[in-house]
């Protein structure tokens, strides 16, 4: 029981930090239909300018994220007019390889800038505290609970805000959006810059309890993308909902199952869920 | 008549200069070089058929790579198989398992298409790295035979190996050039055009596909194979998602879709990656925003430009002429430029 208590925790945090990473991805396959692989490249550069921050300038830990989210949000929409504006008529073969070549090349850069050895990040909220029988560290009920707090801002946001509800607008339908007089180029560039935000806040928030290294996106975005086909592409409740299923299943399969393949289960859940529903789970238009 | 006489003579001349090349150089390293460019030119082609002229992007290339690379390993290795018998097991194996994937994912479309494969790709490399009663794990499979000779045919020097690498390459070109030109080519073009519409005009799409999907898992694993019994060593790492981006990269700067876009690609790449050897991890420095750039600008590679700007010229030549010649007539309109743009599928 204890065991199970302690891991169903652990999954809500993996949950956790997967829905944020999937609610980036999600929001701008919503609006441009494009799988941006590029992603993990920008979760990856999130967990790296906070660490640097960090140790370079010594700023505290909030104030590294929040300077992490802000580069790395405009990176995203540097990345957005650069390359995937002048590709919005290409065929959609073009925009996944154009991203693909951006992944190698931030990864190439990131192993340029910081080397290619594993780094582990410190944290403030390092101490050991008991929760109703369960031991758990600070940083990761500050994972949960910073996730959550996200997503209700995110939710609020592009609910109840004129500007949040002209990027439903455009998910919903691009043409129109247009024609209600929606500047649909803002709107690609804020969306980008959501989600390169969500991107920097999911890889600062993880990267104390994991390691930092160059190749940290690659798993985090393939598993991304297994999330929001579960969920729906561009579906935000889909993501949130399908990050939370696959920490699940990840923190109990890893106990029960084979600590060995526990990264399997992540491919074969799509494997199986693609061969019965091609289009994901809960396949629906915009959001 | 000209043309087609002009473009045999250009392909004669290169299998020549291929036939000849290990002795123009005595450099044993370059020999090596390019015989694995060829390894990696019959796997782009496979892609090519795939990607390039079906519109299906698979991510999962690298995997059946590696399935028939290590197929061919344990076969020889770990069961005594006798090699050519081990050889085409291991590509009837990797036909197999492309079947039996591609039933499943060819139902997916599109970007669900690609991460599926992506997926099924990092499934294989996965397998092939934890199952070390099979594949021998990160160690990898050690002491793989060369090919077995024929009567007097041996292949066990380099450049032996480099004319049996060859002769494969070329038997691949002949293959799918006989594919593209066929009707079933065709029909590929066609469900990369419009799937809906080649649906509508009674084409099996499906069957087609999974025809073009087995087919360019065939080539995955026929450049496995060689790998295999050239290199003598294999790990998981053939199987990894970087080998995937790195063909990619090959057929898109020889450009997508056109017959010679993955020799010029893998060549051009190939000799770049190794003058810029001091980048050595960094090299996607440079080959990543290429990828990139090219796919804005040139998307279908160094080939495809250089056919856009030959149909330019002639248009332009053409126009000229009929101007010439009808200087006094009407100016000729719009429908009498020649339709010449889909000589190259």
């Amino acid at each position: 029981m204890d065991i199970l208590s302690q891991q169903l925790f652990n999954g809500l945090t993996i949950g956790s930090v997967y829905s944020l990473v999937a609610l980036g991805l999600t929001l701008v396959y919503g609006i441009l239909h494009i799988p941006n692989f590029a992603h993990g490249a920008m979760y990856m550069l999130g967990a790296y300018v906070t660490l640097t921050m960090m140790l370079l300038w010594g700023l505290h830990y909030w104030l590294a994220m929040a300077i992490s989210v802000l580069v790395v949000g405009l990176l995203s929409v540097l990345m957005e007019r650069l390359v995937f504006h002048p590709l919005r008529n290409a065929p959609p073969i073009h925009d996944k390889i154009a991203a693909i070549g951006i992944l190698l090349f931030l990864e190439a850069l990131a192993q340029l800038i910081w080397g290619a050895d594993y780094r582990s990040m410190g944290t403030p909220y390092g101490e050991v505290i008991n929760l109703f029988g369960l031991t758990v560290t600070m940083q990761r009920i500050l994972i949960n609970v910073g996730a959550v707090v996200v997503m209700l801002l995110l939710y609020l946001f592009l609910k109840k805000t004129m500007v949040g509800s002209t990027i439903i607008a455009m998910a919903q339908n691009r043409e129109g959006a247009h024609l209600v007089g929606i500047n649909t180029n803002k709107v690609a560039m804020l969306t980008f810059l959501i989600s390169g935000g969500l991107a920097a806040i999911a890889a600062s928030l993880a990267a104390p309890i994991n390691l930092v290294f160059p190749g940290m996106g690659h798993l985090v975005i393939l598993k991304a993308f297994v999330i929001i086909i579960l969920g729906g592409m561009g579906s935000i409740p889909g993501a949130i909902l399908g990050g939370y299923i696959l920490g699940f299943s990840e923190s109990l399969g890893a106990t029960y199952l084979s600590n060995d393949y526990k990264d399997i289960i992540a491919f074969l859940l799509l494997v199986i869920i693609l061969s019965f529903r091609p289009k994901g789970l809960f396949a629906r238009e915009g959001f | 008549m000209a043309a087609l006489l002009n473009r045999r003579t250009v392909i004669s001349g290169f299998i020549l200069l291929a036939l000849v090349f290990p002795f123009l150089t005595k450099n044993s390293y370059v020999l090596h070089i390019l015989t694995l460019a060829f390894i990696w030119m019959i796997a782009v082609y496979g892609l090519n058929l795939l990607a390039g002229y079906t519109g299906y992007l698979s991510l999962a290339h690298a995997g059946f790579f590696a399935i028939g690379a290590y197929s061919l390993g344990i076969l020889t290795v770990k069961v005594g198989m006798n090699y050519w018998l081990a050889f085409l097991s291991s590509l009837i194996i990797t036909c197999i398992l492309g079947l039996l994937i591609g039933l499943i994912a060819l139902r997916t479309k599109e970007h669900f298409f690609a991460i599926y494969t992506l997926c099924v790709g990092y499934i294989i490399y996965l397998v092939i790295d934890k199952w070390d009663g099979l594949t021998g794990g990160v160690r990898g499979l050690i002491g793989i035979p060369v090919p077995a000779g024929f009567g007097p045919l041996s292949f066990e020097k380099p450049l032996s190996q480099y004319y049996l690498i060859l002769f494969f390459l070329l038997l691949t070109v002949l293959m799918v050039y006989r594919i593209v030109h066929s009707l079933s080519g065709r029909t590929f073009i066609a469900i990369r055009n419009s799937e809906e519409l080649a649906k509508t005009l009674g084409i099996a799409t499906m069957k087609n596909k999974l025809m073009v999907f087995v087919l360019s898992t065939l080539f995955a694993g026929l450049a496995g194979v060689l790998y295999a019994s050239f290199i003598r060593f294999i790990g998981p790492d053939i199987g990894y998602i970087t080998i995937t981006f790195d063909l990619l990269m090959y057929l898109l700067v020889g450009g997508i879709g056109t017959l010679a876009g993955p020799i010029v690609g893998t060549l051009l790449i190939v000799w770049v990656s190794q003058s810029l050897q001091f980048l050595q991890d960094y090299r996607m420095l440079i080959f990543g925003p290429l990828l990139t750039l090219l796919i804005i600008f040139y998307p279908r590679g160094i080939i495809g430009a250089f056919y856009e700007w030959k149909i330019k010229r002639q248009e332009k030549k053409r126009m000229r002429a009929l101007i010439k010649n009808h200087k006094d007539a009407e100016f000729p309109t719009a429908n009498s430029v020649p339709d010449k743009k889909v000589k190259e599928g």
